[in-house]
């Protein structure tokens, strides 16, 4: 050893000599910093870890250097070590300290996770636009990966606040009028100001709804931080960890927010769809089509497809106006406003609306569809529209009917017979032209006969087995002479189905269907319940 | 035309109740029809058994007949328009209690393109009946419409009908979409297998024979699924990768004529088609690609020879032998020779006509066996 000599000693690595028995022979300055019991003579065993002793008795065993290097921990380093055997049985021991990368390599794991728990946190998260589920999924990951139980403190409504408390992987929700002082920084948080630290917060003096049923063992360590929504706070997540586990470390403070944010964002976007759900919902009841039903003995079924799967209104619109009793007729229509969508369901609203108001006039279908032209010419739509106007009324077995077609595909007649018939009117579109023309027939039906009035979505539907036909007039009347005798309902199905079937795939317009049939049964029993025996077929 | 394997509860009240609606169904006597199940409720029969035992019941027998020609599709419809009446009146002769605190919601719902709606409106009933909140989205629910549906009420469980297997890609459309928003998905109806096969196989979390069992499966609650990204069609079915349903899917029209085409030249009878009547056989080959792309889909021959049965019953039914179907099979089995599945189902589904040929149909079940 002599002959290395000082510089040895000084060698910017450990380096520790021991014997074949296991007896230190000599350590460098490194090596004696990392081992400072280990002089001349002592037991390696009694002054190294384990590891290291044991990879020293296999390598004095083997002989020679072949062994490779081992590693592991001693105290607060790890190392890893590098044995080169002399020809008097000692060994060598080189030392190299890597403690840094395991330092490294552990922060990286734990980045790794926590970088795919936020990927998985943000995917289940964002999956729902329902606010309650929104909440559950975010109690459930804060109470899987973060804490021992989370709960979830939303923004008022009215003067409760909607909760969501969860442990054990059970969650549940409630509505509660809490005071948000009663937990610190809870206020705050709900505020939009900044967390306040853990540390601060009391365990003990949560108040009972802070802590979720089935908690197991006291709170050791509370977190409270805000989930910042879009301009507006979407609520508080209350983080709790029992006495038995580690408190919250800053780092893990940093990170519930950092989720807190993520889980922030969805909920605030579950809240904005629900929001504009209920808000069209409100707009759009009016412009669906209305659910019909028998009216003094006469049957009336609609059916109705947008264009578009995805929407549920367009430019096509039928509406019963009742008659006030049994003697007086029912108004029934049908149209098509010429466009697609949104805004061409907006213009079938205010033509319902203006039909409504010009009811009492409806004894003369001529007159009332000129009023109708004058308020569509003045109105700042620059849309037209076709329509089928059908004044109902039945007395005895007999059903009258006055039918009235303004640009409209004449409504068809199906007889108990089989036979179908076409309507005898005709007039202008409205909406167009300054002076509007129109024909009204006059007709009768038998109990179990049919008026069918339709758009032009039916008989325009393109498709078939080939693809690029026309359903046209002369099917829809063969569909509609197999329709003999059946109820409205089932008419309007078996026209919907058809043309449906015809479309397959293939781009359609709007499409709609009104079915006006003489009921059947001798006893008639109409909704209401009054009117049961009156008309005898 | 939903099969169902529930058998008839013989119970003389049932029993009675069931031949009078049985008849009035087939007078179009919906104040009859009424007054059956009225009757029944009246002298003490449970809502449930009525639905399920009566209406359900003849309803079936409803389908039967037409498979058999003894009813026509208008007779069909119109009897099943009077159900539907009967049962709405039937809500407000025997209301339905308040749904039961904690009880749970169900949304029920036909797949895209199911126009019958009766099953599902029935399960409806029954879970309403048994204390469930539930909502009932009718007949051919755009998928669209159902996923934002469930977005705003989050029901705790979907039950999804489909009666044609045609629907099968639909319903996993609509299976996966409605899973990745956090709704578990109860499939039933006919279109799922007899054995609730293709449910399991498009990953639905539970399937029901019936409306019965479907309550069962309800009321043990089902689990609700990871929300998260959407499953990809190909994690449930690998051997779509061969893209063969793609490509039949995507030329059917082509496939059609082409067959059209071969048939006119091979058969010199079809020549003298009517213009109504070509287009009826376009329709039937159109129907027979149909099912050999759901066959493709599951990549179940079973499915496509199932149908052929099926068919080949219906025909003979009506008089015709079932292996006029053949020449048809023949010609896509030509055009479809690069695609090893297509070719290999069409094979066999003409193996199964010519077995057929050598067996008797099977019978029709009557009502009250």
């Amino acid at each position: 050893m002599s002959s290395v000599g000082a510089s040895w000693m000084r060698a910017p690595y450990p380096a520790l000599v021991v014997d074949a028995a296991g007896a230190v022979v000599e350590a460098n300055t490194r090596a004696a910093v990392l081992f400072p019991r280990a002089t001349r003579g002592a037991w390696l065993e009694d002054v190294a870890p384990r590891w290291l002793t044991e990879a020293h008795r296999r390598a004095v065993a083997d002989g020679t250097d072949s062994l490779g290097h081992v590693g592991g921990e001693h105290g607060e380093w790890s190392l890893e070590a590098y044995p080169t055997t002399g020809s008097d049985g000692h060994v060598v021991w080189w030392l190299v300290d890597d403690t840094d990368r395991l330092l490294a390599e552990r922060a990286l794991r734990s980045e790794q996770e926590r970088t795919a728990f936020l990927a998985d946190a943000s995917s289940r998260l964002l999956a729902s636009l329902n606010t309650e589920r929104c909440m559950e999924v975010t109690v459930e990951l804060a109470a899987e990966y973060l804490a021992d139980a989370a709960v979830l403190v939303a923004p008022a409504t009215g003067k409760r606040h909607p909760l969501a408390t969860g442990t054990g992987g059970r969650v549940t929700h409630h509505s509660l009028r809490i005071d948000p002082a009663m937990v610190p920084g809870l206020a705050e948080a709900l505020q939009g100001f900044p967390p306040v630290p853990s540390r601060w917060i009391d365990p003990a003096a949560l108040p009972g709804w802070a802590v979720p049923e089935g908690f197991a063992g006291p709170v050791g360590s509370v977190v409270v931080t805000p989930l910042p929504g879009h301009g507006v706070s979407a609520g508080a997540l209350i983080l709790l960890r029992r006495s038995d586990q580690a408190v919250f470390d800053a780092s893990e403070e940093v990170f519930a927010r950092v989720f807190a944010a993520r889980a922030g964002a969805a909920l605030s976007a579950a809240r904005l769809y629900g929001e504009q759900t209920g808000i069209t919902a409100t707009l759009m009841a009016e412009l669906l089509p209305p659910a019909l039903r028998q009216v003094h003995g006469v049957e009336f079924a609609g059916g109705y497809r947008a264009s578009k799967d995805s929407e549920r209104v367009g430019g096509d619109f039928y509406d019963v106006h009742p008659g006030a009793g049994t003697d007086q007729e029912t108004l029934a229509v049908l149209g098509d406003v010429c466009g697609k969508g949104l805004e061409a369901a907006v213009l079938t609203g205010k033509i319902r609306n203006t039909l409504h108001a010009l009811l009492p006039l409806a004894g003369d279908h001529g007159h009332l569809l000129r009023l109708l032209n004058g308020a569509l010419l003045t109105s700042r739509h620059t849309r037209f529209a076709t329509l089928v106007l059908a004044s109902v009324r039945r007395r005895g077995s007999a059903t009258h009917l006055r039918l009235t077609s303004a640009g409209h595909p004449a409504p068809l007649i199906v007889r108990n017979d089989g036979t179908v018939e076409l309507a005898d009117t005709s007039g202008t579109l409205i909406g167009a032209l300054p002076e509007v023309r129109s024909s009204t027939t006059h007709l009768t039906l038998r109990p179990g006969e049919t008026c069918l009035l339709y758009t032009d979505g039916v008989t325009e539907a393109h498709g078939g087995p080939l693809g690029d036909t026309m359903f046209g007039e002369s099917r829809l009347r063969a569909a509609l002479a197999e329709c003999a005798g059946m109820p409205a309902e089932a008419v309007v199905e078996r026209v919907q189905m058809l043309v449906s079937q015809w479309l397959d795939d293939n781009r359609h317009d709007d499409i709609a269907v009104m079915a006006i049939t003489a009921a059947r049964t001798a006893h008639l029993t109409a909704v209401d319940g009054h009117t049961a025996g009156r008309y005898t077929a | 035309m939903t099969r169902s394997t529930t058998a008839t509860d013989g119970r003389p009240a049932l029993r009675r109740a069931r031949r009078d609606l049985w008849r009035a169904v087939c007078d179009r006597d919906e104040h009859a029809a009424r007054q059956a199940v009225f009757t029944c409720l009246d002298t003490g029969t449970g809502a449930e058994a009525v639905l399920l035992d009566v209406i359900a019941a003849v309803q079936r027998k409803v389908g039967t007949e037409w498979a058999a020609d003894r009813f026509t599709v208008a007779q069909e419809h119109a009897a099943t328009a009077i159900h539907d009446r009967v049962i709405a009146a039937m809500a407000h002769h025997v209301p339905p209690p308040e749904p039961r605190p904690g009880a749970g919601t169900v949304t029920v719902a036909c797949v895209d393109g199911e126009w019958h709606a009766l099953p599902a409106r029935i399960l409806n009933e029954v879970l309403r009946h048994r204390g469930y909140g539930t909502e009932f989205l009718g007949a051919q629910v755009p998928t669209p419409h159902l996923i934002a549906h469930l977005h705003q009420t989050a029901p705790d469980a979907l039950a999804l009908s489909s009666s044609i297997a045609t629907r099968l890609p639909d319903a996993h459309t609509a299976i996966t979409a409605a899973q990745a928003i956090g709704v578990p998905v109860l499939a039933g109806g006919g279109a799922f297998g007899a054995d609730g096969r293709y449910a399991r196989l498009l990953g639905a979390d539970a399937w029901a024979p019936d409306a019965r069992a479907a309550a069962a499966v309800l009321d043990a609650r089902l689990p609700r699924p990871r929300t998260g990204a959407v499953r990809q069609t190909l994690e449930d079915l690998p051997h779509l990768a061969d893209q063969e349903y793609t490509l039949v899917w995507r030329s059917k029209r082509q496939l059609v004529k082409n067959t059209l085409g071969g048939l006119e030249t091979r058969l010199p009878a079809m020549r003298a088609y009517s213009e109504e009547q070509r287009e009826r056989t376009a329709e039937d080959v159109a129907h027979i690609v149909d099912f050999l792309a759901a066959a493709l889909y599951t990549d179940d021959a079973g499915l496509f020879t199932g149908f052929l049965t099926w068919t080949g019953d219906i025909l003979q039914a009506r008089g015709v032998p079932a292996r006029v179907l053949d020449p048809g099979l023949a010609l896509l089995g030509e055009e479809l020779k690069d695609f090893p599945r297509a070719a290999d189902f069409l094979a066999r589904g003409r193996a199964t006509l010519d077995d057929r040929s050598a067996t008797p149909p099977s019978p029709t079940p009557s009502l009250d066996t």
